[in-house]
């Protein structure tokens, strides 16, 4: 994570809002340097610590900069947007589209919270997957892992080894007794994995009086039946990045993502790699064990590198381009990769590629949240016209209602744009932080792509608009 | 619903205030003088609900560190003026990258005393009263003096010390109606790396943390204080090698990373964790232990326990305000794919054994021992106890049956461990007494017999 984010300079746009609270978050995670136009006019102070800016820029707006001095904009990982008028985010938001630069839009309007993420395309080798179960590839072992099992004989096994076996070994062996009985075939059906635990079951040692011995390892075995048995098969999320348009148009400036992929996909036959769970088991066969998947990932590593340096060259770049960190690191997460495709502002607000019918059908549900996304467009166009947010003044309140002309709006607008400083909105500073984190260390997965969170119930949903 | 007419940017009763400035609290203002949809159903806007809160409300805080800086931040920044906060921890190097109110020269001083100073200072007429202490150095009247608290805390132990001590101060009358001038409602928030929750309980009417004892899996993450100065696990002596250690020696070169997958790096790791096991003669350190603390490592991330804290804050303020109905009950947020809350009313338990007013009944088989007694209440996921004290009355008397919080108790009544129930006199529907240091009030358990149950 501090890897990438070093030195990545990001930038708070109108930071009135989210000032210091990004700032801070992102101090303590380590972001190199930001900048941070403040309100809507640039500053002399701007000017005196930014290299993109002149003199000339003092005291003009965000949208005067984006027509003139565009380089700006150009220089940053990330461009976080804050409170814009529409007009202003569409042109900012074009700029950065063409450049790939991620723009994160945030807004919140009394108790609720938006945020946009607007990018081309966004990969993660990293994802930290919550459940990921380990790939023990017991559907279809390779030669090490087949040697190592059948070398070690449970018969002849004394009382403590045998219950000190690790659990893989103890499938493996059983499953290839299971094969023998069953035309090479796994347990296949619910009832199939019953008898193949009720096969387990019986392996488990007996004292003299009959009683089965406790052996930690057969009950681990036993419990990881339903989900060690799955056949090996590539994720959908990577299946995806392996049918990704990116491979027609594979180039010289594709990214070294791209060609890890590519690589990984001609690997296709020996996908993933294999890591091996907490287990009841002694040291010495543990960690035997998993020297054992140690050795099969480094040699599959080991094609994959050569892979890697054939599509470099055949490229015409050096093949130390890649360094075997990154190939080591890629392979490790080669099940958990992630690619995510966004949708530009314009096409958002185009009417030809908006998605209004699907986004409207949430309104039947009287509860949901997504009536704020159309309430804040709502908003938007009433600051257009009017140069102010509605239900800013008291005495205002019910005349701005019939302005914005929305009847859900009626509902709502009352509770005015209070956000503008401090608390409820602290949720949103905080969750936009994180975001930019992922955005910057392409770590984790960002959302894809407008959050919407109700702070008055506590619930949020994700949408792709 | 009329809206008052009132200027929100300079409400009379503030102006006069030193501390206040003109528009300091109008954000504030536009939820509290007007009512609107979302609000609470006595909700009354108007000028009082503000100066309820900057003058009367009392909010403690439990917890100085990670959640309890940004919660104490959050609630001066809402306009809660009056806040005490408890914690018994001092400032560790550790704390600095994400503990945002203490400075490389408040290390080795108390957190709740720097963090009130600091928002003292920082903002202006809060009044944030430290407290150096445990919560357990606190008594009932203590706690009677607040509307609202909250938990920031890291430990489950203590959070379900706190939930006991509410739920102790209800009051009920003979008819066993619920005094609702007696509860005190409780926000609690946690994190761990990415994964947050928030929850709103109030006491006797809804779910009580030991209603839901079973969402709280055993604790992972370790106080670095703890790993560096007073080791008692093998799981903190693997974090030494780990954390302390490896950055020092950098046995696979300097700037290699910890691998999980490496059994090289693993068995390095293992190896330094003996060492340090050995010397504070701490048992159970293996290899596979190894393996799972090394490979599990869930650092605590400042955005996360920042973005709890203002879910935290915003229940206080809906609570003590009721501008808005307050969460019902519980929010897991969860930023690993995407970002992810998920809000559920977590139930109340009809025969919870902190909140449901009714003898918990444990059954036992005719000769179990007090040994399987004191191990269910240990291992059973409702209770999860940590060192239960057993006492009972026979004949009219107090009878010790096992204390292990003092030794010289637990020496005398260890014999009675192997023992049977029936032949230290205890019969069917007996009721015992269990004491632990998860409750502050011992609760009552009625023992049954299987056979009386045929
Ligand atoms: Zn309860």
């Amino acid at each position: 994570m501090k890897r990438k984010a070093a030195g990545s300079p990001g930038t708070a746009r109108n930071s009135k809002m989210s000032k210091i609270p990004l700032d801070k978050n992102k101090k303590y995670d380590r972001i190199g340097s930001f900048t941070i136009l403040d309100g809507q006019k640039v500053t002399g102070e701007d000017v005196g610590n930014n290299f993109f800016l002149t003199k000339e820029a003092i005291g003009k707006t965000t949208n005067c900069l984006l027509q003139e001095n565009s380089d700006f904009f150009k220089s940053f990982s990330v461009v976080i947007a804050t409170q814009l008028p529409e007009e202003t985010l569409l042109n900012l938001g074009s700029l950065l589209w063409s450049h790939n630069i991620p723009l994160l839009v945030c807004r919140t309007y009394g108790f609720i919270g938006y945020m946009r993420i607007v990018l081309q395309e966004h990969c993660v080798i990293e994802s930290h997957p919550d459940n990921a179960h380990p790939d023990l590839r017991l559907d279809r072992p390779f030669p090490g892992l087949s040697q190592y099992v059948e070398m070690l004989d449970l018969n002849t096994m004394s009382k403590q080894e045998h219950g000190h076996t690790p659990y893989v070994v103890l499938l493996l062996k059983y499953l290839n007794r299971w094969k023998a009985e069953h035309d090479g075939k796994p347990p296949l059906n619910y009832k199939e994995k019953d008898a193949f635990k009720k096969m387990l079951r019986e392996g488990i040692l007996v004292n003299e009086h009959g009683v089965p011995e406790e052996e930690e390892n057969f009950d681990e075995a036993i419990k990881a039946v339903n989900t060690a048995l799955v056949p090996t098969r590539i994720p959908s999320e990577v299946s995806k990045i392996f049918s990704d348009n990116s491979f027609s148009n594979f180039n010289e400036s594709s990214s070294s993502f791209w060609i890890l992929a590519k690589a990984t996909k001609e690997f296709i036959e020996n996908e993933g790699q294999g890591s091996i769970p907490d287990m009841t088991a002694d040291s010495k066969r543990y960690i035997e064990l998993q020297n054992v998947y140690q050795e099969q990932a480094r040699k599959d590593v080991a094609v994959i590198t050569q892979r890697v340096q054939k599509i470099l060259l055949d490229l015409g770049k050096s093949a130390d381009t890649i360094q075997d960190s990154e190939i080591r690191l890629f392979c490790k997460n080669a099940a958990f990769l992630r690619l995510i495709r966004g949708r530009s502002l314009a096409e958002e607000y185009r009417p030809n590629t908006a998605k209004a019918s699907e986004l409207g059908s949430y309104l039947d549900d009287a509860d949901s949240d997504v009536v704020f996304y159309f309430l804040l467009k709502a908003v938007d166009r009433f600051y257009t016209q009017y140069h102010r947010y509605p239900g800013n003044f008291d005495d205002q309140v019910e005349v701005d209602v019939v302005k914005l002309k929305v009847p859900a709006l009626a509902r709502f607008s009352k509770s005015g744009p209070l956000m503008q400083t401090s608390k409820k909105n602290t949720y949103m500073k905080c969750s936009a932080a994180q975001e930019v984190i992922k955005l910057i260390t392409h770590q984790f997965v960002p959302f894809n792509n407008t959050y919407i969170y109700n702070g008055s119930t506590g619930c949020s949903i994700t949408l792709q608009v | 619903m009329e809206v008052e007419e009132q200027c929100s940017e300079s409400p009379m009763f503030v102006e006069n205030k030193a501390d206040d400035w003109s528009g300091r609290w109008s954000h504030i203002q536009k939820l509290l003088m007007r009512s609107g949809p979302l609000a609470h159903q006595d909700f009354e806007p108007g000028p009082q609900v503000l100066e309820f809160m900057l003058e009367s409300a009392k909010i403690l805080v439990i917890g100085a560190g990670g959640l309890g800086c940004e919660l104490l931040k959050d609630l001066a920044l809402c306009g809660f003026r009056n806040i005490d906060v408890i914690d018994m921890d001092t400032i560790d190097v550790s704390n600095l990258n994400r503990q945002f109110l203490f400075r490389p020269k408040d290390i080795g001083r108390a957190k709740a005393e720097i963090a009130a100073e600091f928002v003292n200072s920082r903002i202006a007429g809060c009044k944030v009263t430290p407290h150096f202490k445990k919560i357990q150095d606190f008594d009932a009247d203590f706690y009677r003096g607040f509307h609202l608290i909250v938990c920031g805390l890291d430990s489950i132990i203590a959070r379900r010390w706190m939930n006991g001590m509410v739920l102790s101060l209800l009051e009920y009358d003979d008819d066993g109606i619920l005094d609702q001038t007696s509860i005190i409602p409780v926000v609690d928030g946690g994190t761990e790396g990415f994964k947050g929750n928030a929850r709103v309980i109030i006491p006797g009417l809804t779910a009580c943390i030991e209603c839901t004892l079973d969402l709280y899996p055993p604790q992972v993450n370790f106080p670095l204080c703890t790993i560096a100065h007073t080791p008692r696990l093998p799981e903190h002596c693997i974090e030494y090698a780990k954390v302390l250690v490896w950055p020092q020696e950098h046995p696979f070169g300097v700037g290699v990373p910890v691998d999980g997958d490496d059994p090289a790096h693993v068995q390095w790791i293992f190896l330094k964790a003996k060492e340090r096991a050995y010397n504070y003669s701490i048992q159970g350190l293996t290899y596979r232990l190894t393996q799972g603390v090394v490979k599990h490592i869930i650092p605590a991330v400042a955005s996360t326990n920042a973005l709890i804290a203002a879910a935290c804050a915003l229940e206080v303020f809906k609570l003590v305000s009721s501008c808005c109905n307050p969460l019902n009950n519980y929010m897991v947020f969860n930023d690993t794919d995407g970002l992810y809350t998920y809000t559920f009313e977590a139930e109340k338990k009809e025969d919870c054994a902190a909140c449901s007013q009714r003898p918990q009944v444990l059954t036992f088989p005719d000769d179990a021992t007090l040994k399987s007694v004191i191990d269910f209440l240990n291992d059973s996921p409702t209770y999860q106890m940590k060192a239960p004290s057993l006492t009972t009355m026979v004949d009219g008397k107090n009878k010790t049956l096992y204390i292990q919080s003092v030794k010289s108790l637990e020496e005398k009544t260890r014999h009675n461990l192997p023992k049977k129930l029936k032949d230290i006199g205890l019969v069917d529907g007996q009721e015992i007494v269990v004491a632990d240091s998860t409750t502050p009030k011992a609760i009552i358990c009625k023992i049954q017999f299987a056979s009386s149950m045929e």
